[in-house]
């Protein structure tokens, strides 16, 4: 089993703020990697790195044992490594099926197929997805008329239809009803088990991330805090100090 | 493959995959026969009605980067100007020294024969679309830096610079102009030959972006507009698509420029060229008032405009730049989704598109026929 992400002391300052310090994790491939910790503790800045959206200060960022750290994100997402957003964005003006179909990997994408037609294969893939996540009824419409909650699941579908190697989850059930949620960590687990999609997720839900994740780390003040499996976390005292406090 | 899929796939693609439905159809027909009749019928007005379809070329490839893409471009008429100069540049060049011919001393003393003339306006158009196809590749690496208000000021900024710069290079006549070689027959037989040519770009216009919308080109740059962010954390290329949208516009501009430097038989950078506060703002505000991001509102908002600026120019000299500023003025702040716009939110069913079921629902006599 090999490390898909490997992030090596990875520092990041914006001005005097340090919002990553010497951050060190992994990502297994196949399994789900949680990442938890308190607001403001470095966690969307940690994926931004990742993703390329800024320089880091120092570190190395390797995916599949390539240094991306220098890449752009549009090369970076072309890679297999996509994230979705913790404000959720989808194209609003555009209806569902659309917005999957826009969302194809774009990995082989040559410079005059942007004057093909998409291929029926690929409006069948994207209806397919938008049933898996329950959107089907809803793929005529458009997408910014949706609930914030259905346009969180299409972000997810979106992401699916990107067939991605790994997917960093922002908050994926942020703002989503409770009923919902169960049928979400479903699909996230399917997505990871049915189509091997590697899940690097940050979560605040802990009965979500506890019930998802074979392996957590938990960031406070920008550092690493602590890692380990579910019930190492649950129980690690100063993971319960920085953030989930005494029950 | 099953028929069950075939089914599903007939059922979601029938307005997306055709070019036309059948209203696009009936009313593209209309516009044809006007095309056709309108010289025949109004002798008269064949300048006004070429410069009409002139005119729905500007809003459409205005169109393209500001309603598409979202990116509202105040600089698109460089590529008219552009357009203009290198066509008269090689009407000129392959015939005789274009730096004598436009000196002082030798302003138009060249005669050109019939044969000349055609080739050049044939190869000049050609080389217009193509040579300002090419500034556009070049500029964009440039200017899609900008975003939002600072794409708009820089574009303007741009179309202004170089009326300026045209009107400092002494070799295609600086300030003074370029006289365009002269029609070889009658002035009727001149407003007809340029009437079949602009109303032959409008169409082709209309028609090559109808299909380039229906491609993925379409859904990419729709998706730009949406949230360009997202398009590049999804993998989008992003500069690619771009870049091709303004390479487009430039293509249909460029073969404008050439057009309508010879029709007016005399062409100048800062009048006639690049105009910046005329043509250059009639684009946008055409492209508006129709209803900008979808087909046919670029269309219906330049048929319009030119027909209220024309009867104002006519009948009420003096305050027809008032009438413009109210046109825009109200457009841009009670209006702005411009006519075809409140149709399509007013009507969905019209336009293919679905709302939800439930408004559906209480009215189901509508949105059902598409």
């Amino acid at each position: 089993m090999s490390n898909l992400i490997e992030v090596r002391n990875v520092s990041k300052a914006f001005g005097g703020v340090v919002a990553n310090h010497d951050i060190s994790i992994t990502v297994p491939e196949g399994k789900i990697t949680g990442l938890i910790g308190p607001n403001g503790s470095g966690k969307t800045t940690l994926f931004n790195s990742i993703v390329g959206y800024h320089p880091i200060d120092s570190g190395s960022i390797k995916f599949k044992g390539a240094e991306i750290s220098k890449k752009k994100v549009q090369q970076i997402a072309r890679l297999g490594m996509l994230r979705t957003f913790q404000q959720t964005r989808i194209y609003s003006l555009m209806n569902c099926v659309d917005n999957m179909l826009i969302s194809v990997p774009h990995r082989d994408a040559a410079f005059f197929d942007m004057f093909k037609p998409y291929p029926n294969e690929m409006r069948e893939k994207a209806e397919d997805l938008l049933e898996f996540v329950g959107l089907y009824e809803k793929r005529k419409l458009r997408a910014g008329d949706l609930s914030f909650g259905q346009q969180k699941l299409l972000e997810f579908a979106m992401a699916l239809m990107n067939e991605p190697e790994v997917l960093l989850l922002d908050e994926p059930t942020a703002g989503i009803n409770p009923t919902l949620i169960n049928g979400l960590i479903d699909r996230l687990k399917r997505a990871n088990t049915d189509f091997g999609i590697t899940l690097f997720v940050i979560e605040h839900n802990m009965r979500v991330i506890m019930n998802m994740a074979d392996t957590i780390y938990c960031l406070a003040h920008g550092e690493l805090l602590a890692e380990g499996a579910p019930s190492e976390i649950q129980n690690d005292q100063r993971v319960i100090d920085a953030y989930l406090g005494a029950h | 493959m099953t028929t069950a899929t075939d089914v599903k796939a007939a059922e979601t693609g029938t307005h997306k995959r055709r070019l036309m439905s059948n209203n696009d159809s009936m009313i593209f027909a209309g516009l044809v026969l006007f095309g056709i009749l309108g010289p025949i019928l109004f002798p008269n007005y064949t300048f006004q009605i070429a410069v009409l379809w002139l005119m729905v070329l500007f809003a459409l490839t205005w169109d393209i980067m500001g309603g598409q893409m979202g990116y509202n471009s105040l600089g698109n008429i460089f590529f008219f100007g552009a357009g203009m100069y290198i066509c008269a540049i090689v009407q000129v060049g392959l015939f005789t020294d274009v730096g004598a011919y436009t000196s002082v001393s030798g302003q138009g003393n060249f005669k050109f024969t019939p044969d000349q003339y055609y080739i050049g306006v044939a190869v000049g158009l050609v080389a217009a679309a193509i040579g300002s196809s090419l500034l556009a590749v070049a500029l964009g690496w440039i200017v899609f830096g900008l975003r939002g208000p600072y794409f708009a000021i820089g574009t303007l900024g741009m179309a202004l610079a170089a009326g300026e710069l045209i009107g400092a290079w002494g070799w295609v006549g600086g300030g003074s102009g370029i006289p365009m070689p002269v029609y070889p027959g009658s002035g009727d037989g001149k407003s007809y030959f340029f009437y079949v040519l602009c109303f032959a770009a409008a169409i082709a216009t209309f028609l090559f972006l109808k299909w380039l919308y229906s491609t993925q080109f379409g859904l990419a740059i729709n998706a730009i507009r949406d949230d360009e962010g997202k398009a590049e954390a999804m993998g989008v290329h992003t500069l690619r698509h771009k870049t091709v949208a303004w390479a487009v516009s430039a293509f249909f501009l460029g073969i404008a420029g050439g057009l309508f430097g010879n029709m007016t038989g005399f062409i100048e950078p800062l009048e006639v060229a690049f105009p910046t506060i005329t043509f250059g703002i009639f684009m946008v505000a055409m492209a508006l008032l129709g209803g900008k991001g979808t087909i046919w509102g670029p269309v219906l908002g330049a048929i319009l405009f030119h027909i209220v600026k024309e009867v104002t120019w006519t009948y009420f000299l003096g305050w027809q730049w008032v009438a413009l500023g109210v046109i825009i003025i109200i457009n841009i702040i009670y209006f702005q989704q411009g006519i075809v716009g409140w149709l399509q939110e007013k009507y969905p069913g019209w336009f293919g598109i679905e709302v939800d079921e439930r408004a559906r629902a209480e009215a189901p006599a509508k949105g059902a026929a598409q």
